[in-house]
């Protein structure tokens, strides 16, 4: 396969469709439907948390018993004593449908995801690191970039560097199926049936608190994810995951 | 250039009705194995419907995890309810003599239980968790009497296919299917830890259901009426759950 910056179609000459896209239609469509599913998982999250926002490790917590931590804010449950004199309004009703609705759908987009990624090669090809990036020497040349606020190279438009790689790999393969275990292991009924999905993890209070932490994991990547987009550019970096091409295709090309 | 056209919209015209004809076929299936929640409807029905379908083709027949008596919680906590005004107070200073279970609907023999003859009851005892759906939770040991041995007592009819229960608190019931209902873990319980079921947690007598969130553990229960149809009670959502804005299934 040729250099995919062969190809670009600024260079290339060839009409901008005969181009391989620098990101395939499965990967944006789910791109754009995971982020508004784990907009949505976030957002109703933050509302169950807060109707108690204390955090225990185990089997069993609350108001009576000790909290591995609390967070500082008020609560929309007035059992629950948070030091403020106010009670926010409860919206865990219509947080919980919404939360495990787009649970399912991050849940069954992944997997359509990943078993694109390895029926059609996308994570070997775009995503596992070269063994030269791996190199004390490549590592360190990538990290000094980003320290730096290095503004891409222009190649860079159209493959990942080395940090990229690996991080994205860990949110695929290792905070996502976490968060997946951790929030089913709350689950009475899943507990029923996979009892060491709960025991494992040290209890379902412990999953909880797993889980709140690698959603926090999760919330940090989005917002590093938004900050490296806008330094390299945001309308190309958008558009490239929107149309599939980082530049505006070539007029009457 | 026109053929292609027309192929590609005959071919996406054939999958487009396979899809409708699937989907028909899938929710006719549903609700023959009864896959479809009550609170179907709605924005979040879908996933509520997935969730539901999934966990009763994955975990019809599971068990609850049973904890030992040293993980029994020392301090347990109850939600406090809304004042139980002064009918429940007088009939709590004589001791509950004059509490009833009524089971009625599509029995064969429609009964009122007292109180001391539930206690009566061959009873179980199980040490399960009580999770409750704002995120905390304690372990207690249960006694009570399998709400299959009161269905049968009953003679539950072969059609009935929900089990709706109603609190003292007018507005709190709630139901189960069938799988739920009469799951051997589904108690009717008037002991908590080796003493009366206290009226904080439910007493004299609450549903137990330890593979569902607490909300479905409805306390102060006076009535089981079982059903066919369960759209029939309340606003059609299953139970008083839906209406306040949360899950008729809570296994999640």
């Amino acid at each position: 396969m040729a250099d995919p910056v062969a190809v670009r179609p600024s260079l290339s000459g060839v009409p901008a469709t005969a181009v391989r896209p620098r990101h395939s239609a499965v990967v944006r469509v789910t791109h754009w439907i995971t982020t508004i599913a784990f907009a949505a998982l976030l957002v109703t999250g933050a509302e169950i948390v807060v109707s108690h926002p204390r955090f225990y490790w185990g089997e069993t917590g609350n108001v009576n018993t000790t909290p591995l931590f609390k967070l500082p804010i008020p609560a929309s449950r007035r059992s629950v004593p948070t030091g403020y004199g106010y009670v926010l309004p409860d919206q865990n009703g219509w947080s919980r449908y919404l939360h495990f609705q787009s649970a399912w759908l991050a849940v069954l987009t992944g997997l359509g995801y990943v078993a694109f990624g390895i029926a059609k090669g996308h994570f070997r090809r775009s995503l596992v690191p070269s063994r030269s990036d791996l190199s004390g020497r490549g590592l360190r040349l990538t990290i000094s970039r980003h320290l730096r606020f290095r503004r891409p190279e222009a190649a860079e438009a159209w493959s990942y560097n080395p940090l990229q790689r690996l991080t994205y790999l860990s949110v695929i393969f290792v905070l996502f199926p976490l968060v997946i275990w951790t929030g089913l292991a709350m689950s009475p009924a899943i507990a029923s049936a996979i009892p060491e999905a709960v025991t494992i993890l040290g209890g379902q209070q412990s999953a909880r608190t797993i889980h709140f932490f690698v959603s926090l994991a999760l919330l940090i990547f989005l917002l590093i994810h938004i900050v490296m987009v806008c330094l390299a550019g945001f309308r190309s970096r958008v558009r490239a995951m929107i149309t599939g091409r980082p530049a505006e295709p070539m007029e009457g090309a | 250039m026109s053929s292609f056209s027309r192929r590609r919209l005959v071919t996406t015209g054939l999958a487009a009705v396979g899809g409708v004809s699937g989907l028909a076929v899938a929710r006719s299936l549903a609700h023959r194995y009864g896959l479809i929640p009550p609170d179907s409807g709605g924005l979040c029905g879908p996933g509520e419907t997935m969730t539901y379908a999934a966990q009763r083709l994955l975990t019809r027949h599971s068990m609850a995890r049973e904890f030992t008596r040293a993980q029994i919680s020392q301090q347990p906590f109850a939600n406090s309810v809304a004042p139980l005004g002064p009918v429940f107070q007088r009939i709590e200073q004589q001791g509950f003599r004059d509490w009833r279970l009524s089971v009625d609907g599509m029995v064969t023999h429609p009964a009122s239980f007292s109180l001391e003859e539930i206690r009566g009851f061959p009873s179980r005892s199980q040490i399960t968790h009580l999770a409750c759906e704002e995120g905390w939770s304690y372990i207690a040991e249960w006694t009570g009497v399998p709400l299959s041995h009161i269905l049968g007592l009953a003679g539950a009819l072969p059609q009935a296919r929900f089990v709706v229960y109603q609190s003292f608190e007018r507005d709190w019931w709630d139901s189960l299917d069938l799988a739920d209902a009469l799951h051997p873990q589904t108690f009717v319980v008037h002991t908590m830890n080796s003493g009366h079921l206290p009226v904080a947690f439910g007493g004299p007598l609450r549903m137990r259901v330890p593979r569902q969130l607490g909300y479905k553990s409805v306390k102060y229960i006076t009535g089981i009426t079982l059903t066919d149809d369960v759209k029939r009670f309340g606003k059609g959502l299953g139970s008083a759950a839906p209406e306040a804005g949360y899950a008729w299934y809570a296994g999640i």
